[in-house]
């Protein structure tokens, strides 16, 4: 028997337990590849809303990040679906879910909704910088000029009407990207909300606590990267922005502690069948991921030193170290959310009699450099995008005649 | 690894290709044929489309229309002897580790003065420490101590009335049968294990040779010529009970009358079709 279970090591990872599990358990069926799924729809659904509040809401202050924003969602959200790719025991068989999509299955309708989303995405980006592509597929003298050329489709005219005519279908697509980019996160929450056989997941809060915490590392994931971005390109950080990116991340997460909060507390309190379990768990290896990392130290701690830099008008570099530091702790802090309702769903038994203690290996289909690999390849995307799509100028003729007089 | 890939076959039982006869096959081979044939397209699609089970059903006096099939465990004969689980093991195939079982046997220990009762399974380490491959035994751990109440309690897929597993699955792989089983349709399955998650009762496993969901079929391929599902052909007691609910002299529909049956976990909603006797509160 020793040799069989030393070989069968070798494809699937046993996980041991405590108390009374069924025996099935021991095999956790979604690992560290299904915490960057809901992690990545996350950051998508919150770069889009940020990219929304410009775009729709008339936020002035979003402007310097609102195109960034879009380009960003489009490159986290084009490795969502490699995730799910990448744990399925078939993945050439992943279209056998389109062609005959199961209609009572909440995870059937994934790739009609990624895919219709993926597609907005990429108009809504063509629309916003149309007049660039044009610009570009006729002064460019680099190699990228043909690729300009055949991102116009054939259409070089610029003018009012085209622009009036772009204007209103970015502003279409934007306002139809709002149910479509929430609906894809909060549909990620209902996949695990939705199941009856984990207490643990088994809530109707689990889409809104999914949709908030998105936004709130949307936020955090802009603000990190456009302070990175402009730290390179040595341009000054727009304050104004930024105290309005501070300001939205602060109410979306006092909003996300306090969802997060009450279906926890609920859990506990309604005490049904196995709240034993639960509170040993809870008390247990739950307690450093759970309320230190996602809770204390991810969530209540941003929230008052984003509290004292609002009383205190916080400014400056103060102002730029603070959010850094606030959006950090809060993207920590949604992974870790992401780990404790993920995994953790899995490590109190079915039997509500027994707990598992998954640790995620670091080679292999679902070890941590996989991980690593997938949360690292958006900003790979990112790069090589921008450097087609600049979103950090006005537009691509201003930005050019700028540089000509400036020389 | 090795004693997982010389099981006897590693592919499932011919049963396992009702799946053939689902909705969604019928029509893809009905516009198969259709547009391989375009005269017919008017007449192929609806004649294949109404032709039921026989066609490609392996066996072909077999009628799932005519059948209801259910299972009864009764917890007061069994001896925790096992066989059911390697008969099961052996029959279909599943790997043979301390991870995979389309049925398995719990044991409840109520010591003296205890409030709640200490559980384990055949899988636990200590008792695999005392199986064979083939012949999985419970250890006697309690032999120095003071018993007041124990017993066993085998467990496999309750092919439920409504399966959270079919409701679940994205492609359709898993299905219910006309006759009552729940089963996997192991060239179709793209492998999410999301119905591993959804069975509240932990029957379903990942089959990592094939890289798809796997669970107990009731031994289809022996159902469908009227036999007996291994676990409960192996039974030396009488424990497993299986049998057509449409027949009333069947011995599940004896099983039925002559008891007060429970089901586990209620509460889910799954009505499940495998009925209990003898089994305690602590069972879930």
């Amino acid at each position: 028997m020793e040799a069989v279970h030393a070989a069968a090591e070798a494809i699937y990872h046993v996980t041991p337990y405590t108390g009374y599990v069924y025996p099935n358990e021991t095999v956790v069926p979604w690992s560290i590849l299904i915490v960057i799924y809901p992690y990545l729809t996350g950051l998508v659904a919150g770069a889009f809303t940020v990219s929304s509040l410009f775009h729709v809401f008339g936020i002035e202050r979003f402007r310097p990040v609102a195109r960034f924003a879009l380009i960003a969602a489009l490159c986290f959200m084009v490795v969502v679906p490699v995730t799910l790719l990448s744990h399925l025991g078939h993945p050439e068989r992943a279209f056998n879910a389109m062609i005959t999509p199961h209609t009572t299955s909440a995870m059937a309708i994934f790739g009609y909704v990624a895919g219709f989303y993926v597609i907005l995405l990429m108009l809504e980006i063509w629309f916003m910088f149309r007049e660039d592509i044009v610009y570009n597929a006729q002064n460019d003298r680099s190699w990228k000029r043909p690729i300009y050329r055949l991102m116009t489709l054939g259409s070089y005219e610029i003018n009012d009407k085209t622009r009036h005519y772009d204007h209103k279908w970015l502003l279409t697509l934007a306002i139809i990207g709002i149910p479509a980019s929430h609906g894809l996160h909060g549909y990620v929450g209902f996949v695990f909300g939705s199941l009856k056989s984990r207490d643990w997941w088994s809530s109707d809060l689990m889409p809104a606590i999914f949709l908030f915490s998105a936004i709130v590392s949307g936020v955090s994931v802009l603000i990190i990267l456009y302070m990175i971005v402009s730290l390179v390109r040595r341009v000054k950080i727009d304050e104004d922005c930024i105290k309005g990116m501070v300001l939205a991340l602060w109410g979306f997460l006092m909003f996300t502690v306090l969802l997060e909060g009450v279906e926890f507390f609920a859990l506990m309190y309604r005490a049904r069948e196995g709240i034993d379990i639960i509170r040993e768990y809870k008390s247990g290896p739950l307690f450093w991921r759970f309320a230190i990392m996602q809770i204390g130290i991810g969530a209540v701690l941003p929230v008052i030193i984003m509290s004292l830099m609002v009383y205190f008008k916080t400014s400056g570099r103060k102002l730029m170290v603070g959010a850094f530091i606030c959006a950090a702790l809060v993207l920590t802090s949604v992974i870790f959310m992401r780990y404790n309702v993920v995994i953790g769903g899995q490590e109190i038994s079915k039997t509500m009699k027994g707990l598992l203690s998954y640790e995620v290996p670091f080679f292999g289909q679902e070890g941590w450099m996989a991980a690593i690999i997938l949360l690292s390849t958006p900003l790979v995307f990112m790069y090589v995008l921008t450097r087609f799509f600049n979103p950090w100028i006005e537009s691509a003729k201003s930005h050019a005649e700028a540089l000509a007089h400036a020389k | 690894m090795n004693k997982m890939s010389d099981t006897p076959d590693n592919t499932l039982p011919e049963g396992q290709d009702a799946g053939d006869t689902s909705g969604r096959r019928r029509f893809l081979a009905g516009a198969g044929a259709a547009c391989a044939s375009a005269a017919l397209i008017s007449v192929l699609g609806p004649a294949v489309a109404k032709d039921g089970p026989s066609g490609s059903f392996p066996t072909a006096d077999f009628d799932w229309e005519k059948h209801n099939w259910g299972y009864g465990i009764d917890a007061n004969k069994c001896i925790g002897c096992l066989r059911c689980v390697d008969a099961c093991k052996n029959e279909n195939g599943v790997a043979k580790d301390a991870n995979h079982f389309r049925t398995w046997v719990e044991r409840y220990v109520y010591l003296e003065g205890a409030k709640r009762p200490l559980i384990d399974s055949q899988s636990h380490p200590d008792n695999i420490a005392v199986s064979a491959p083939n012949a999985s035994r419970f250890d006697d751990r309690y032999k120095n101590e003071k018993v007041e109440k124990a017993f066993f309690v085998p467990k496999m897929c309750n092919h439920c009335e409504n399966p959270s597993c079919v409701q679940v699955c994205p492609t359709g792989a898993t299905f219910k049968t006309k006759d009552g089983a729940v089963l996997v349709d192991k060239e179709y399955c793209i492998g999410c294990q999301y119905c591993v998650q959804a069975c509240p009762y932990g029957a379903r496993y990942f089959n990592e040779i094939e890289r798809r969901a796997d669970k107990c079929t009731w031994c289809y391929h022996r159902i469908s010529k009227g036999m007996n599902p291994a676990c409960v052909e192996i039974c030396p007691v009488g424990a497993r009970v299986f049998g057509d609910m449409n027949d009333k002299n069947s011995p599940i529909s004896q099983f039925l009358k002559d008891n007060r049956v429970l089901s586990l976990k209620p509460e889910m909603g799954n009505r499940p079709t495998c009925y209990y006797i003898g089994i305690d509160k602590e069972v879930s």
